[in-house]
Protein backbone atom coordinates (compact mmCIF):
# COMPACT_ATOMS: atom_id res chain seq x y z
CA UNK A 1 0.00 0.00 0.00
CA UNK A 2 3.25 2.42 0.60
CA UNK A 3 4.07 1.37 -3.61
CA UNK A 4 5.02 4.62 -5.12
CA UNK A 5 7.06 4.61 -8.34
CA UNK A 6 9.63 7.02 -9.93
CA UNK A 7 7.78 9.04 -12.42
CA UNK A 8 9.17 12.02 -14.70
CA UNK A 9 7.59 15.62 -14.04
CA UNK A 10 6.71 16.97 -18.10
CA UNK A 11 5.17 20.11 -17.42
CA UNK A 12 3.83 21.91 -13.66
CA UNK A 13 0.30 24.23 -13.26
CA UNK A 14 -0.02 25.70 -9.94
CA UNK A 15 0.44 22.58 -7.46
CA UNK A 16 -0.60 20.46 -9.91
CA UNK A 17 1.79 18.44 -12.69
CA UNK A 18 2.02 15.99 -15.57
CA UNK A 19 3.87 13.13 -15.48
CA UNK A 20 4.92 10.08 -17.85
CA UNK A 21 4.01 6.89 -17.02
CA UNK A 22 5.14 4.62 -19.33
CA UNK A 23 4.42 6.71 -22.06
CA UNK A 24 0.91 7.83 -20.86
CA UNK A 25 0.54 11.34 -19.17
CA UNK A 26 -1.23 11.55 -16.06
CA UNK A 27 -2.09 14.52 -13.83
CA UNK A 28 -1.27 14.58 -10.07
CA UNK A 29 -0.46 16.47 -7.58
CA UNK A 30 2.91 18.32 -6.29
CA UNK A 31 1.45 19.74 -3.22
CA UNK A 32 3.46 17.33 -0.87
CA UNK A 33 6.88 18.70 -3.17
CA UNK A 34 6.89 22.29 -4.12
CA UNK A 35 10.36 22.08 -4.71
CA UNK A 36 9.85 19.70 -7.69
CA UNK A 37 10.73 21.10 -11.44
CA UNK A 38 9.82 20.22 -15.07
CA UNK A 39 12.68 17.00 -15.59
CA UNK A 40 12.59 15.84 -12.31
CA UNK A 41 11.79 12.69 -11.49
CA UNK A 42 9.58 11.76 -8.35
CA UNK A 43 8.30 8.87 -6.08
CA UNK A 44 4.74 8.90 -6.84
CA UNK A 45 2.03 7.36 -4.31
CA UNK A 46 -1.73 7.73 -4.90
CA UNK A 47 -1.51 10.31 -7.44
CA UNK A 48 0.75 12.49 -4.92
CA UNK A 49 4.21 12.92 -5.66
CA UNK A 50 6.02 12.15 -1.58
CA UNK A 51 9.62 13.17 -2.95
CA UNK A 52 12.14 14.53 -5.90
CA UNK A 53 14.12 11.44 -6.24
CA UNK A 54 17.85 12.86 -5.62
CA UNK A 55 19.74 11.31 -9.04
CA UNK A 56 23.00 11.85 -7.82
CA UNK A 57 22.42 10.02 -4.81
CA UNK A 58 21.47 7.25 -7.32
CA UNK A 59 24.38 7.35 -9.53
CA UNK A 60 26.78 7.54 -6.15
CA UNK A 61 24.45 4.56 -4.86
CA UNK A 62 25.77 2.21 -8.02
CA UNK A 63 29.08 3.55 -8.14
CA UNK A 64 29.45 2.75 -4.56
CA UNK A 65 28.24 -0.70 -5.17
CA UNK A 66 30.37 -1.68 -8.00
CA UNK A 67 33.31 -0.33 -5.79
CA UNK A 68 32.26 -2.44 -3.19
CA UNK A 69 31.54 -6.08 -5.12
CA UNK A 70 34.69 -5.36 -6.72
CA UNK A 71 36.55 -5.03 -3.95
CA UNK A 72 35.53 -7.97 -2.10
CA UNK A 73 36.17 -10.47 -4.94
CA UNK A 74 39.18 -12.37 -4.63
CA UNK A 75 39.52 -12.22 -0.75
CA UNK B 1 12.70 2.32 -16.79
CA UNK B 2 15.25 5.19 -15.12
CA UNK B 3 15.88 4.52 -11.51
CA UNK B 4 13.80 0.85 -11.75
CA UNK B 5 16.64 -0.35 -14.34
CA UNK B 6 19.38 0.34 -13.00
CA UNK B 7 18.39 -1.38 -9.46
CA UNK B 8 17.32 -4.26 -11.28
CA UNK B 9 20.87 -5.66 -12.30
CA UNK B 10 20.96 -9.35 -11.82
CA UNK B 11 24.81 -9.48 -12.41
CA UNK B 12 25.24 -6.76 -9.43
CA UNK B 13 22.33 -8.84 -7.47
CA UNK B 14 24.66 -12.29 -7.92
CA UNK B 15 27.77 -10.15 -6.51
CA UNK B 16 25.81 -8.54 -3.51
CA UNK B 17 24.83 -12.17 -2.69
CA UNK B 18 28.25 -13.19 -2.75
CA UNK B 19 29.47 -10.36 -1.06
CA UNK B 20 26.86 -10.76 1.72
CA UNK B 21 27.62 -15.04 1.76
CA UNK B 22 31.54 -13.73 2.36
CA UNK B 23 30.69 -11.37 5.04
CA UNK B 24 28.10 -12.92 7.85
CA UNK B 25 29.66 -15.20 10.10
CA UNK B 26 26.68 -14.57 13.02
CA UNK B 27 23.75 -16.05 12.90
CA UNK B 28 21.14 -13.24 11.95
CA UNK B 29 17.22 -12.45 11.88
CA UNK B 30 16.51 -9.74 9.80
CA UNK B 31 12.90 -8.31 9.41
CA UNK B 32 11.12 -6.65 7.27
CA UNK B 33 8.65 -3.78 8.01
CA UNK B 34 6.78 -3.25 5.02
CA UNK B 35 4.51 -5.34 2.84
CA UNK B 36 6.13 -3.96 -0.17
CA UNK B 37 9.31 -5.00 0.74
CA UNK B 38 7.91 -8.86 1.62
CA UNK B 39 6.63 -9.08 -1.74
CA UNK B 40 10.17 -7.80 -3.38
CA UNK B 41 11.46 -9.96 -1.51
CA UNK B 42 9.31 -13.10 -2.53
CA UNK B 43 8.87 -11.92 -6.11
CA UNK B 44 12.51 -12.16 -6.51
CA UNK B 45 13.37 -15.51 -4.99
CA UNK B 46 15.89 -13.07 -2.29
CA UNK B 47 15.86 -15.50 0.94
CA UNK B 48 16.99 -17.86 -1.87
CA UNK B 49 20.15 -16.00 -2.67
CA UNK B 50 21.45 -15.46 1.58
CA UNK B 51 23.51 -17.31 3.39
CA UNK B 52 22.04 -20.10 6.11
CA UNK B 53 23.01 -17.53 8.76
CA UNK B 54 20.42 -14.98 7.67
CA UNK B 55 16.70 -15.23 8.95
CA UNK B 56 14.41 -12.93 6.82
CA UNK B 57 11.12 -12.20 8.90
CA UNK B 58 8.10 -10.52 7.80
CA UNK B 59 6.21 -7.96 10.05
CA UNK B 60 3.14 -6.04 10.50
CA UNK B 61 4.10 -3.91 7.22
CA UNK B 62 0.46 -4.09 5.02
CA UNK B 63 -1.56 -1.75 6.58
CA UNK B 64 -4.44 -3.53 5.18
CA UNK B 65 -3.44 -6.44 7.04
CA UNK B 66 -3.47 -5.07 10.32
CA UNK B 67 -6.83 -2.96 10.40
CA UNK B 68 -8.56 -4.91 13.46
CA UNK B 69 -11.61 -6.31 12.30
CA UNK B 70 -13.83 -3.76 14.33
CA UNK B 71 -12.35 -0.76 12.19
CA UNK B 72 -13.64 -3.03 9.22
CA UNK B 73 -16.51 -3.61 10.48
CA UNK B 74 -17.20 -0.04 11.05
CA UNK B 75 -16.48 0.80 7.26
CA UNK B 76 -19.49 -1.96 6.38
CA UNK B 77 -21.17 -0.58 8.78
CA UNK B 78 -21.17 3.34 7.07
CA UNK B 79 -21.48 1.51 3.79
CA UNK B 80 -25.19 0.26 4.72
CA UNK B 81 -26.53 3.90 5.84
CA UNK B 82 -29.07 5.36 3.40
CA UNK B 83 -27.47 8.11 0.92
CA UNK B 84 -23.83 7.40 1.98
CA UNK B 85 -21.22 6.55 -1.14
CA UNK B 86 -18.34 4.69 0.40
CA UNK B 87 -14.74 5.79 -1.36
CA UNK B 88 -11.74 3.35 -0.41
CA UNK B 89 -8.68 1.87 -2.46
CA UNK B 90 -8.98 -0.84 -3.62
CA UNK B 91 -6.82 -3.05 -1.34
CA UNK B 92 -9.17 -2.78 1.11
CA UNK B 93 -12.58 -3.79 -0.99
CA UNK B 94 -11.87 -7.80 -0.44
CA UNK B 95 -10.58 -7.50 2.99
CA UNK B 96 -12.89 -9.76 5.32
CA UNK B 97 -14.24 -8.12 8.45
CA UNK B 98 -16.15 -10.13 10.97
CA UNK B 99 -18.92 -11.05 8.83
CA UNK B 100 -18.76 -9.33 5.67
CA UNK B 101 -16.35 -7.26 3.32
CA UNK B 102 -17.09 -4.21 2.05
CA UNK B 103 -16.90 -6.39 -1.73
CA UNK B 104 -19.75 -8.26 -0.07
CA UNK B 105 -21.92 -5.13 1.15
CA UNK B 106 -21.26 -3.75 -2.80
CA UNK B 107 -23.10 -6.57 -4.53
CA UNK B 108 -25.66 -6.09 -1.57
CA UNK B 109 -26.57 -2.94 -2.65
CA UNK B 110 -24.13 -0.85 -0.89
CA UNK B 111 -22.42 2.38 -3.47
CA UNK B 112 -18.76 1.70 -2.69
CA UNK B 113 -16.14 3.27 -5.60
CA UNK B 114 -12.64 2.35 -5.49
CA UNK B 115 -10.49 5.74 -6.24
CA UNK B 116 -7.15 6.11 -6.78
CA UNK B 117 -6.10 9.03 -5.01
CA UNK B 118 -8.10 11.15 -2.34
CA UNK B 119 -8.02 13.72 -5.08
CA UNK B 120 -10.53 11.17 -7.08
CA UNK B 121 -12.70 10.69 -3.60
CA UNK B 122 -13.14 14.85 -3.43
CA UNK B 123 -14.06 14.51 -6.86
CA UNK B 124 -17.00 12.22 -6.17
CA UNK B 125 -17.95 14.23 -3.10
CA UNK B 126 -18.12 17.31 -5.91
CA UNK B 127 -20.04 15.50 -8.44
CA UNK B 128 -22.56 14.12 -5.28
CA UNK B 129 -23.53 17.28 -3.54
CA UNK B 130 -26.79 15.61 -2.52
CA UNK B 131 -24.79 12.74 -0.55
CA UNK B 132 -22.07 11.55 2.02
CA UNK B 133 -19.14 10.73 0.69
CA UNK B 134 -16.87 9.19 3.17
CA UNK B 135 -13.53 7.98 2.23
CA UNK B 136 -11.65 4.97 4.04
CA UNK B 137 -8.87 6.34 5.48
CA UNK B 138 -6.09 3.22 5.76
CA UNK B 139 -2.67 3.54 5.49
CA UNK B 140 0.40 4.33 7.31
CA UNK B 141 2.34 7.69 7.13
CA UNK B 142 2.99 7.33 3.43
CA UNK B 143 -0.37 7.75 2.82
CA UNK B 144 -1.10 9.67 5.86
CA UNK B 145 -0.62 13.46 4.04
CA UNK B 146 -2.29 12.34 1.13
CA UNK B 147 -5.08 12.40 3.33
CA UNK B 148 -4.88 15.26 5.22
CA UNK B 149 -4.48 17.25 1.88
CA UNK B 150 -7.95 16.00 0.85
CA UNK B 151 -9.08 17.51 4.29
CA UNK B 152 -7.55 20.55 4.04
CA UNK B 153 -8.36 20.79 0.63
CA UNK B 154 -12.27 20.30 1.81
CA UNK B 155 -12.43 22.70 4.26
CA UNK B 156 -10.81 25.32 1.75
CA UNK B 157 -13.75 24.75 -0.55
CA UNK B 158 -16.41 24.01 1.86
CA UNK B 159 -16.98 20.71 0.78
CA UNK B 160 -19.79 20.01 3.53
CA UNK B 161 -20.28 16.32 1.99
CA UNK B 162 -16.91 14.62 2.56
CA UNK B 163 -15.70 12.84 5.44
CA UNK B 164 -12.56 10.29 6.55
CA UNK B 165 -13.12 7.48 8.44
CA UNK B 166 -9.62 8.00 9.71
CA UNK B 167 -7.43 4.78 10.79
CA UNK B 168 -4.10 5.75 9.82
CA UNK B 169 -1.38 4.44 11.73
CA UNK B 170 1.88 5.23 12.38
CA UNK B 171 5.06 2.59 12.15
CA UNK B 172 7.27 3.73 14.92
CA UNK B 173 5.09 2.98 17.67
CA UNK B 174 4.08 -0.76 16.38
CA UNK B 175 8.02 -1.37 15.86
CA UNK B 176 8.64 -0.25 19.37
CA UNK B 177 5.70 -2.85 20.66
CA UNK B 178 6.84 -5.57 18.74
CA UNK B 179 10.63 -5.30 20.25
CA UNK B 180 9.06 -4.77 23.44
CA UNK B 181 7.09 -8.44 23.46
CA UNK B 182 10.12 -9.68 22.90
CA UNK B 183 8.71 -12.92 21.41
CA UNK B 184 11.37 -13.17 18.29
CA UNK B 185 14.92 -11.98 18.98
CA UNK B 186 15.68 -9.50 15.90
CA UNK B 187 18.89 -8.32 15.04
CA UNK B 188 17.92 -5.93 12.10
CA UNK B 189 15.08 -4.29 10.50
CA UNK B 190 14.65 -4.04 7.14
CA UNK B 191 13.13 -0.29 7.77
CA UNK B 192 10.11 0.44 5.39
CA UNK B 193 11.44 2.88 2.75
CA UNK B 194 8.49 5.36 1.68
CA UNK B 195 7.06 5.63 5.26
CA UNK B 196 11.14 6.98 5.80
CA UNK B 197 10.71 9.17 2.78
CA UNK B 198 7.88 10.68 4.97
CA UNK B 199 8.67 10.47 8.66
CA UNK B 200 12.92 10.55 8.13
CA UNK B 201 15.14 8.05 10.07
CA UNK B 202 14.62 9.98 13.44
CA UNK B 203 12.68 7.80 15.02
CA UNK B 204 14.61 4.54 14.56
CA UNK B 205 17.69 6.05 16.32
CA UNK B 206 16.02 4.29 19.90
CA UNK B 207 15.87 0.68 18.27
CA UNK B 208 19.62 1.42 17.63
CA UNK B 209 20.53 2.70 20.75
CA UNK B 210 18.34 1.18 23.18
CA UNK B 211 17.34 -2.03 21.82
CA UNK B 212 20.60 -2.63 20.12
CA UNK B 213 18.67 -3.77 16.59
CA UNK B 214 20.53 -2.51 13.43
CA UNK B 215 18.09 -0.54 11.14
CA UNK B 216 19.07 0.41 7.35
CA UNK B 217 16.31 1.91 5.23
CA UNK B 218 15.60 0.04 1.63
CA UNK B 219 14.16 1.19 -1.73
CA UNK B 220 11.97 -1.98 -3.56
CA UNK B 221 14.26 -3.20 -6.43
CA UNK B 222 16.54 -6.32 -5.55
CA UNK B 223 19.54 -4.56 -5.40
CA UNK B 224 18.12 -2.47 -3.08
CA UNK B 225 17.37 -4.74 -0.33
CA UNK B 226 20.37 -6.34 -0.82
CA UNK B 227 22.55 -3.78 -0.16
CA UNK B 228 20.78 -2.87 2.34
CA UNK B 229 20.64 -6.91 3.96
CA UNK B 230 24.84 -5.98 3.29
CA UNK B 231 24.70 -2.86 5.28
CA UNK B 232 22.98 -4.78 8.00
CA UNK B 233 25.28 -7.86 8.07
CA UNK B 234 28.37 -5.58 8.30
CA UNK B 235 26.56 -3.50 11.24
CA UNK B 236 25.63 -7.34 12.62
CA UNK B 237 29.28 -8.57 12.36
CA UNK B 238 30.91 -5.48 13.77
CA UNK B 239 28.61 -5.31 17.27
CA UNK B 240 27.58 -1.77 16.11
CA UNK B 241 23.99 -1.68 15.47
CA UNK B 242 23.13 1.92 14.12
CA UNK B 243 20.67 4.02 11.84
CA UNK B 244 21.74 4.23 7.98
CA UNK B 245 19.83 4.35 4.39
CA UNK B 246 20.74 2.55 1.80
CA UNK B 247 17.59 4.06 -0.02
CA UNK B 248 19.23 7.16 -0.49
CA UNK B 249 17.85 8.77 -3.77
CA UNK B 250 14.22 8.60 -2.30
CA UNK B 251 14.85 9.16 1.04
CA UNK B 252 16.43 12.00 3.02
CA UNK B 253 17.22 11.64 6.79
CA UNK B 254 13.87 14.39 7.52
CA UNK B 255 11.69 13.28 5.86
CA UNK B 256 9.23 15.63 3.63
CA UNK B 257 9.03 18.72 5.69
CA UNK B 258 5.74 19.63 3.69
CA UNK B 259 4.49 16.70 4.42
CA UNK B 260 4.97 16.37 7.96
CA UNK B 261 4.05 19.85 8.58
CA UNK B 262 0.86 19.23 7.20
CA UNK B 263 0.31 15.81 9.06
CA UNK B 264 1.05 17.39 12.74
CA UNK B 265 -1.97 20.26 11.50
CA UNK B 266 -4.43 18.10 10.81
CA UNK B 267 -3.98 14.90 12.73
CA UNK B 268 -3.66 14.06 16.52
CA UNK B 269 -1.86 10.78 17.78
CA UNK B 270 -4.36 8.55 19.29
CA UNK B 271 -4.07 5.05 20.41
CA UNK B 272 -5.11 2.33 17.60
CA UNK B 273 -5.92 -1.25 17.61
CA UNK B 274 -4.11 -3.31 15.63
CA UNK B 275 -4.69 -6.87 14.87
CA UNK B 276 -1.70 -9.61 16.38
CA UNK B 277 -0.57 -6.30 18.57
CA UNK B 278 -3.53 -4.73 20.26
CA UNK B 279 -4.04 -1.53 20.77
CA UNK B 280 -0.91 0.73 21.01
CA UNK B 281 -0.82 3.68 23.12
CA UNK B 282 -0.04 6.76 19.96
CA UNK B 283 -0.25 4.52 16.93
CA UNK B 284 -2.61 5.98 14.99
CA UNK B 285 -3.91 9.52 13.57
CA UNK B 286 -7.03 11.01 14.55
CA UNK B 287 -8.29 14.11 13.41
CA UNK B 288 -7.58 17.34 15.08
CA UNK B 289 -10.72 19.04 16.86
CA UNK B 290 -10.69 21.63 14.07
CA UNK B 291 -11.09 19.16 11.50
CA UNK B 292 -13.86 17.20 13.40
CA UNK B 293 -16.64 18.04 10.99
CA UNK B 294 -14.90 15.92 8.49
CA UNK B 295 -14.38 12.82 10.74
CA UNK B 296 -17.00 10.16 9.89
CA UNK B 297 -16.40 7.89 13.46
CA UNK B 298 -18.13 11.16 14.88
CA UNK B 299 -20.59 12.11 11.89
CA UNK B 300 -22.27 8.88 11.52
CA UNK B 301 -23.54 6.61 14.00
CA UNK B 302 -23.41 2.99 13.17
CA UNK B 303 -23.73 -0.08 15.59
CA UNK B 304 -21.17 -2.73 15.63
CA UNK B 305 -21.56 -6.26 15.87
CA UNK B 306 -19.40 -8.15 18.22
CA UNK B 307 -16.22 -8.30 16.36
CA UNK B 308 -14.71 -11.87 16.01
CA UNK B 309 -11.54 -13.43 14.36
CA UNK B 310 -11.63 -16.05 11.99
CA UNK B 311 -11.59 -19.25 13.58
CA UNK B 312 -7.96 -21.10 12.68
CA UNK B 313 -6.62 -18.02 11.22
CA UNK B 314 -3.65 -16.84 12.88
CA UNK B 315 -2.56 -13.85 10.55
CA UNK B 316 -1.72 -12.21 14.10
CA UNK B 317 1.10 -14.12 14.42
CA UNK B 318 2.32 -14.38 11.14
CA UNK B 319 2.00 -10.19 11.43
CA UNK B 320 4.49 -10.51 14.56
CA UNK B 321 7.14 -12.58 12.53
CA UNK B 322 6.04 -15.43 15.19
CA UNK B 323 5.11 -18.03 12.76
CA UNK B 324 5.68 -17.60 8.88
CA UNK B 325 2.52 -18.33 6.40
CA UNK B 326 3.87 -21.85 6.36
CA UNK B 327 3.52 -22.70 9.98
CA UNK B 328 -0.75 -21.74 9.61
CA UNK B 329 -2.40 -25.34 9.10
CA UNK B 330 -4.62 -23.54 6.43
CA UNK B 331 -1.89 -22.20 4.42
CA UNK B 332 -2.70 -23.45 0.82
CA UNK B 333 -5.20 -26.09 1.72
CA UNK B 334 -8.70 -23.96 3.39
CA UNK B 335 -6.49 -20.68 2.97
CA UNK B 336 -5.75 -19.92 -0.83
CA UNK B 337 -6.70 -15.99 -2.68
CA UNK B 338 -9.43 -17.64 -4.46
CA UNK B 339 -10.77 -18.28 -0.74
CA UNK B 340 -8.95 -16.06 1.62
CA UNK B 341 -10.08 -16.86 5.10
CA UNK B 342 -7.64 -14.04 6.65
CA UNK B 343 -6.88 -10.63 5.69
CA UNK B 344 -2.80 -11.67 4.93
CA UNK B 345 -4.13 -13.90 2.54
CA UNK B 346 -6.36 -11.12 0.76
CA UNK B 347 -4.31 -8.25 0.41
CA UNK B 348 -1.67 -8.35 -2.44
CA UNK B 349 0.92 -7.09 -0.04
CA UNK B 350 -0.11 -10.12 2.81
CA UNK B 351 2.61 -12.58 3.51
CA UNK B 352 0.54 -15.25 3.19
CA UNK B 353 -0.69 -14.11 -0.50
CA UNK B 354 3.08 -13.14 -0.96
CA UNK B 355 4.28 -16.67 0.22
CA UNK B 356 1.24 -18.40 -1.94
CA UNK B 357 2.30 -16.74 -5.27
CA UNK B 358 5.72 -17.22 -4.98
CA UNK B 359 6.10 -20.47 -3.71
CA UNK B 360 7.88 -20.78 -0.77
CA UNK B 361 7.09 -24.49 0.40
CA UNK B 362 9.88 -24.40 3.38
CA UNK B 363 8.62 -21.30 5.96
S1 LIG C 1 -2.87 -18.83 5.70
FE1 LIG C 1 -4.92 -17.91 5.77
S2 LIG C 1 -5.81 -18.63 7.68
FE2 LIG C 1 -3.59 -18.95 7.83
S3 LIG C 1 -2.80 -17.08 8.78
FE3 LIG C 1 -2.69 -16.76 6.56
S4 LIG C 1 -4.62 -15.72 6.07
FE4 LIG C 1 -4.91 -16.62 8.11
Amino acid sequence: MCLAVPVKITSIEGDQADVDIGGVSRRVSIALTPEAEVGNYVLLHTGYAINVLNEEEAQETLDLLERMVEAGEGE
Amino acid sequence: MRFIDEFRNAELVRRLADKIARVSTRPSRLMEFCGGHTVAIMRNGIRQLLPPTIEMLSGPGCPVCVTANSDIDEAIALAGLPDVIITTFGDMLKVPGSYSSLQKARAEGSDIRIVYSTQDALQVARDNPQQSIIFIGVGFETTAPTVAMAVVQAEKEDLRNFYVLCQLKTTPPAMRALLDLGEIKINGIICPGHVTTIIGTGPYQAYARDYGVACVVAGFEPVDILQAVEMLVQQIERGDPRVEIAYTRGVRPGGNLKALELMHNVFDTAGASWRGLGEIPCSGLKLKMKYARFDAGRAFDVVLPPAREAPGCRCGEVLRGVIAPTGCKLFRKACSPENPIGPCMVSSEGSCAAYYQYGESDG
